[in-house]
């Protein structure tokens, strides 16, 4: 702290009268407010401008651009977008109201972008404000409950309080309740979560995630959860057209390309990798790509010739034909290097 | 009268924003956050008693409110306060400590004499709600 040259050392003095109304203000750095009370009300405001101000464009602007489909959540990220822009604007001509709830439930398919978004929706509601932070803290059923009595509580909150400023995202959290036990500690971790998203609207946000079914069991058994979430969103399994724009977008960005015939071969091995069990949607489609990217490191290696700089990026048609999809016998698929039959 | 202790001592007391404002300022720091509550007014007393455990990782200060408030309606009638601890290597001691509850009748101090050999008198600050037992010092 910087000394006043002209106060000579010395006991404090106690305040003089009048002096507790504007010091701790000024100490606590509340100046600003009582700045922003006395300023006049603005006669109009551009609401674009501002948005535009905040960032919040770029941020949908990558989204629509990295992420395929999904349209219903763009749309729906784009309507809470505005509820906030327009929630700003109003509370600059003084009227104040309620914020909104933005409590959300993404329902959908294993690797149809539901953390992903989730990540991206943390940071669109920290520009516009509406987070103080904006991180993203994602949890599953065994970071909130705990193995024995008394240990669930603080747990819960300590997840809590990780995520206080941001979102903190649930995957699968119909497991915190376990319909066969009703003194399952599950329970206990609900109450927690409950308590904060209704007392701490301001300071957190909380995302839900998981199968569409059983979350609707979940809310059933839990109306409280569901009443206080206002926000679900469905994330619909890809077709075939997204799957390959989707292959394209994760090579482009990783520096690859398909070679010709490659795509169409790629094509063929997703349609018949979606009807089988365990298809990840989008997961899949990387960890397929990935493994196309072994397959031409490994054609490269052996084919021991010089390689051009377009060799590199290049996955040819037979990187992607030598996949187990194509190659396994009908009767049994090997998945995750497990041998199962399919009967 | 008003017990005063810590790094604003010489303020009244802070309000809320105060609060949050300064949180956010030790949070920005890289300072772990404590919460600690007592119903002994000494000053010289700091061993207070902490409420749950320091809290390390923490983005927000809305999450030590939390912690504050429900120390706040555990214990309505004792003191609570914050610590922030600065852990740097060449620091590493309490960096922030500051009270944000009072009991609502603060009873004050009288003070004691003792006399000595050769009129010798030694003074002490005796806190009036150690005389009532503890947990029961500030009740109403
Ligand atoms: N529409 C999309 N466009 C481009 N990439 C996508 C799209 N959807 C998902 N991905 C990619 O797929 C991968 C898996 O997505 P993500 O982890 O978000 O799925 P998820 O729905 O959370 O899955 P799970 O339910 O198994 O947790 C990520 O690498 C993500 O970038
Ligand atoms: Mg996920």
């Amino acid at each position: 702290m910087t000394q006043d040259p002209h106060i000579p050392f010395g006991m404090p003095r106690p305040p003089a009268p009048g002096f507790s109304a504007s010091v701790p203000d000024a100490v606590a750095g509340n100046g600003l407010r009582a700045q922003e009370e006395a300023a006049p009300l603005p006669v109009s405001i551009d609401v674009e401008a501002d948005a535009r101000a905040s960032g919040v464009f770029d941020v949908i602007e990558d989204l629509d651009r990295e992420l395929v489909g999904l349209d219903p959540v763009k749309t729906r990220i784009r309507e809470i977008a505005a509820l906030l822009v327009v929630d700003m604007a109003r509370r600059r001509f003084g009227l104040e109201a309620e914020r909104p709830n933005l409590h959300m439930c993404f329902t959908g398919s294993p690797g149809t972008g539901k953390t992903t978004v989730a990540m991206r929706m943390a940071t669109v509601l920290h520009r516009l404000g509406y987070l103080a932070k904006g991180h993203l803290v994602a949890v599953t059923r065994d970071e909130l409950v705990g193995q024995y009595i008394g240990h669930t509580a603080p747990k819960t909150r300590e997840v809590l309080k990780r995520a206080m400023g941001g979102v903190l995202f649930i995957d699968e959290a119909y497991y915190l309740h376990r319909q066969e036990n009703e003194r399952d500690y599950g329970q206990e971790a609900i109450e927690i979560l409950l308590q904060v998203m209704e007392n701490q609207r301001n300071d957190i946000v909380v995302i839900l995630a998981g199968y569409r079914d059983r979350m609707d069991q979940f809310f059933s058994s839990n109306p409280g959860m569901g009443s206080r979430i206002a926000h679900h969103i469905d994330f619909p399994d890809y077709d075939l057209d997204s799957l390959v724009a989707i292959a394209r977008i994760m090579l482009d960005r990783q520096r690859y390309t398909f070679a010709n015939g490659a795509e169409p071969a790629f094509r063929e091995l997703m349609s018949r990798r979606m009807t089988q069990p365990r298809f990840a949607n989008a997961r899949s489609v990387r960890n397929a790509l990935e493994r196309a990217r072994l397959r031409q490191a490994n054609r490269l290696v052996s084919d021991g010739r010089v390689v051009t700089r377009d060799d590199l990026m290049r996955i040819e048609a037979e990187d992607i034909y030598k996949s187990r999809w194509f190659t396994e016998a009908p009767g049994e698929q090997v998945l995750d290097g497990r041998t199962v039959p399919t009967g | 009268m008003l017990v005063t202790q810590g790094t604003f001592s010489y303020l009244p007391p802070l309000t809320d924003a105060q609060v949050k404002a300064q949180v956010q300022y030790a949070l920005d720091n890289d300072w772990a956050m404590s919460v600690e509550f007592t119903d002994d007014p000494h000053p010289r007393n700091f061993l207070w008693d902490m409420w749950g455990l320091p809290m390390f990782d923490m983005r927000d200060p809305a999450a030590i409110l939390l912690e504050v408030q429900r120390c706040r309606d555990a214990y309505p009638a004792r003191y609570v306060r914050v610590n922030a601890y600065d852990r740097r290597l060449g620091r590493q001691t309490t960096a922030l400590s500051f009270i944000v509850q009072r009991p609502k009748n603060e009873t004050g101090f009288r003070l004691e004499r003792q006399e000595g050999p050769d009129r010798q008198v030694r003074y002490t600050l005796h806190p009036y709600a150690l005389d009532r037992g503890a947990g029961e010092r500030y009740e109403r």
